[in-house]
């Protein structure tokens, strides 16, 4: 009687969170399915609480004057060397993305390529913001007047399930200094939790960009109201569900936008604050 | 020997009171239904009735304002609309001294400061954004950016008629139409506002003005037709506000309440920063939602700097805010008086110390001496919520990182002052704070030109300069917003 050879046993991968540049399991201990078009299993990632969001704000939180104190050109570098690490798994990202998001690999060849471009292109913005945002003011007085923008602090990330939104949303909310607790719906578990590999490998400071897979609907409206959150990008959220979270967000006055497709520095900037420094001339 | 100054009163007669007045709806005034009176602070003498504007009023303001942007003020090219703005700055300048005593009147502000300060900057606020409204393609907001529509604008009582021209100016520069609400207790330079727009022949329901209470303010933020909110006053309606139109397409600024540190370095120029520190605080009689009301000062200067600050506060002339001389004028109302009572009776209660100059204060009228409270601590209510009066909470130091942590240590984020010699550490401070507004060896400064707003929940957006464009226009994540 032939026997057949057993071919190699898959040595699979266990998607876990991305906090402060680590990678533990919900504290809740809960997870969700995550399946192919066929109904085939994919993976389990976790399926993240409010303890997880509470954690990712605080690693969040203090990394934050860290980032923001880094040189523009710095943050762009290390902006930039995600997509160089990206490029080197692209076809990692394209096979996640194809079995994920039930998409044809052509297709998927094709966001990843872009959603690759996108890094680079908010990469370049780090030190030009300014040029373009900032102001000396022509004030009527002895004074040397000038506007310059500074991130916000701490922004949420609701993501869409698309790879490209995702780094759309994740690269405005960070390049200017901001530190972000990004909340990834659906089958993008899967390639958000690899694209943290990515992150672990890019030279970013431990806490800038924090991964909660899970829930949007559970975990959206706890972000809204967290009161240590300064920003949230809630594209990736259904339109008739905006009322709702901006109500709660509504007790810190944190600044709440969606946006359009499309890469636009309007993006960055809706999350940065602008100051105004006056200075008295004299001898 | 003492020097007496005798009186030297501004003449009101330049001024012509209506005993009633209206609404200012599609270019004429229209009779209210109910009536309140409104006084002047320092004499509790009622100088006219204001009408309540209730839900119909409102109505008819913003119907006139849509017809307005869509038949008349949207197909203006912005040159013309410019030399609209340019006409009512040139007014304004004309009519600078009818202003200044009018708002003296009916806010209790010295007129040096409404004649040197809040008039003149009103009409610059016109002068500036008339220049941008032919220009706004230039003003890095992408292509063409275009107008919201009817702007609903609500402002305070602490300075009426700047408020006014911070809102109105930019709302009609970037081509929207204005429904807009003075404050309950200082409508008259508004109404005197409608008269120039009429000299002005701006065309009929560009500008509209509703006169009445909060309920009237919160007509104009729920009214379906107002596509943009405006709003200047504390942070709580600020929220609230914020809540109302959660679940609209309303786009809104808010510029809110404030905590401001003024931060005083070990090097500071002594003189100076006394006289700086007083301004911050007492200027405008405190209210003032950017007022430097934390004095945070190092240790090793603490002592000489309140020293020196207790001999300069004994030299402010408290009184008739028409006289000339006068430098602190009434307080805005009876019940912002009782609230700035009730803070200061707290900060005794909490143990803090507090000193006042001896004041001949007039039994008519709404009076509070200029006071600091020293020995208070960061957990203490005066170090923590705005009392916006003339009161200043003096909290210490000793390193530089220090006063930083202490200075950002409020929920606010409006503005904070910087007093030393050392450049370095003035722009080292400078971006420690996170404050919307930074003034190093200055306070109070004011300019169309230099965009105005806070951090955190001081607000939303910024006014004046070309940031403060943006607040009327719909930029690139309007326009490709889903």
């Amino acid at each position: 009687m032939a026997t057949k050879k057993p071919s190699r046993i898959d040595v699979k991968k266990t998607y876990k969170l991305y906090i402060n540049g680590a990678f533990p399991r919900s504290e809740s201990g809960r997870v969700f399915e995550v399946t192919a078009k066929n109904g085939n299993f994919v993976a389990n990632p976790a399926l993240a609480s409010r303890k997880d969001l509470r954690d990712a704000v605080t690693a969040a939180r203090a990394a934050q004057s860290g980032w923001a104190k880094a040189t523009a050109y710095n943050r762009g570098q290390i902006l930039y060397r995600i997509a160089e690490m990206l490029e080197g798994r692209s076809e990692q990202f394209e096979s996640e993305i194809a079995l994920t998001s039930h998409t044809t690999p052509a297709k998927a060849k094709a966001l990843v390529s872009e959603a690759i471009d996108r890094w680079v292109w908010y990469a370049g913005w780090s030190d030009k913001l300014q040029a373009v945002s900032g102001a000396t003011n022509p004030v009527s007085g002895p004074f040397f007047n000038f506007s310059i923008s500074e991130p916000q602090g701490v922004v949420a990330v609701a993501s869409s399930e698309s790879f490209i939104e995702f780094s759309d949303a994740v690269a405005a909310a960070v390049v200017s200094g901001n530190t972000a607790v990004v909340l990834v719906p659906g089958g993008l578990a899967v390639p958000a939790m690899s694209f943290a590999e990515v992150l672990a490998t890019s030279d970013l400071p431990a806490g800038v960009i924090n991964i909660l897979t899970g829930s949007l609907d559970e975990l959206a409206p706890w972000a809204a109201s967290h009161m240590d959150i300064d920003g949230f990008d809630i594209t990736g959220i259904q339109k008739k569900k905006h009322g709702a979270l901006k109500e709660a967000g509504a007790e810190n006055l944190k600044r709440i936008h969606s946006f359009g497709s499309g890469k636009t520095p309007t993006r960055i900037l809706a999350f940065m604050e602008s100051k105004t420094v006056w200075h008295s001339v004299g001898i | 020997m003492t020097f007496e100054y005798a009186p030297a009163p501004e003449s009101r007669s330049i001024v012509s009171i209506k005993p009633k007045y209206g609404h200012f709806i599609n270019g004429s005034f229209v009779a209210g239904k109910k009536h309140f009176p409104t006084i002047n602070p320092a004499t509790e003498e009622i100088l006219s009735h204001i009408a309540l504007g209730g839900v119909s009023d409102v109505d008819k303001a913003v119907m006139a304002a849509q017809k307005a942007y869509t038949k008349t003020w949207s197909k203006l090219s912005g040159k013309e609309r410019g030399k609209y703005l340019y006409r009512i700055a040139r007014i304004l300048q004309e009519r600078a001294r009818e202003f200044a005593v009018l708002e003296t009147l009916d806010n209790g502000k010295p007129i040096r400061e409404t004649r040197d300060i809040d008039i003149p900057l009103v009409a610059a606020h016109f002068f500036y954004h008339a220049g941008w409204a032919d220009k706004l393609d230039y003003a890095g907001l992408g292509h063409s950016p275009k107008a919201y529509g009817v702007a609903g604008q609500i402002i305070p009582w602490n300075f009426p008629l700047l408020m006014l021209a911070w809102k109105v100016a930019p709302a009609l520069a970037t081509g929207n139409t204005v429904v807009l609400k003075p404050a309950e207790t200082t409508s008259l330079t508004a109404l005197l506002f409608a008269e120039v727009c009429q000299q002005a022949e701006l065309p009929d329901g560009v500008v509209n003005i509703v006169t009445g209470d909060g309920s009237t303010g919160a007509a104009i933020v729920n009214h379906p037709g107002v596509h943009k909110i405006a709003f200047t006053g504390s942070t709580d309606v600020g929220k609230k506000i914020a809540r109302a139109i959660a679940s609209t397409d309303k786009k809104a600024t808010l510029e809110l309440g404030g905590k401001g540190a003024n931060i005083v370095f070990d090097d500071a120029p002594i003189d100076e920063t006394v006289e700086g520190i007083v301004n911050g605080i007492f200027f405008n009689q405190g209210h003032v939602c950017c007022a430097g009301s934390r004095l945070i000062v190092q240790e090793s200067v603490a002592e000489e700097i309140i020293e020196k600050l207790k001999v300069r506060m004994a030299k402010i002339r408290v009184g008739d805010p028409l006289d000339k001389n006068t430098d602190l004028g009434a307080i805005n109302s009876k019940e912002q008086l009782v609230k700035i009572k009730e803070l200061s009776a707290i900060g005794d209660a909490e143990g803090a110390e507090r000193w006042s100059p001896q004041c001949n204060l007039s039994n008519k009228g709404f009076w509070f001496a200029p006071t600091i409270f020293t020995g208070v601590t960061q957990a203490h209510r005066i170090a923590q919520e705005e009392i916006f009066g003339p009161v200043l909470s003096v909290l210490t130091f000793r390193t530089p990182q220090e006063a930083m942590d202490k200075a950002n240590n409020t929920p606010f984020g409006l503005s904070a002052g910087i007093w030393s010699e050392k450049g370095s550490r003035i722009f080292w401070a400078s971006q420690h704070l996170k404050a919307g507004v930074i003034w190093a060896n200055t306070f109070n400064k004011f300019d169309p030109a230099s965009p105005f707003g806070g951090y955190k929940e001081s607000g939303w957006g910024r006014e004046g300069g070309r940031h403060g464009l943006a607040a009327y226009l719909k930029t690139g994540k309007e326009t490709g917003a889903k």
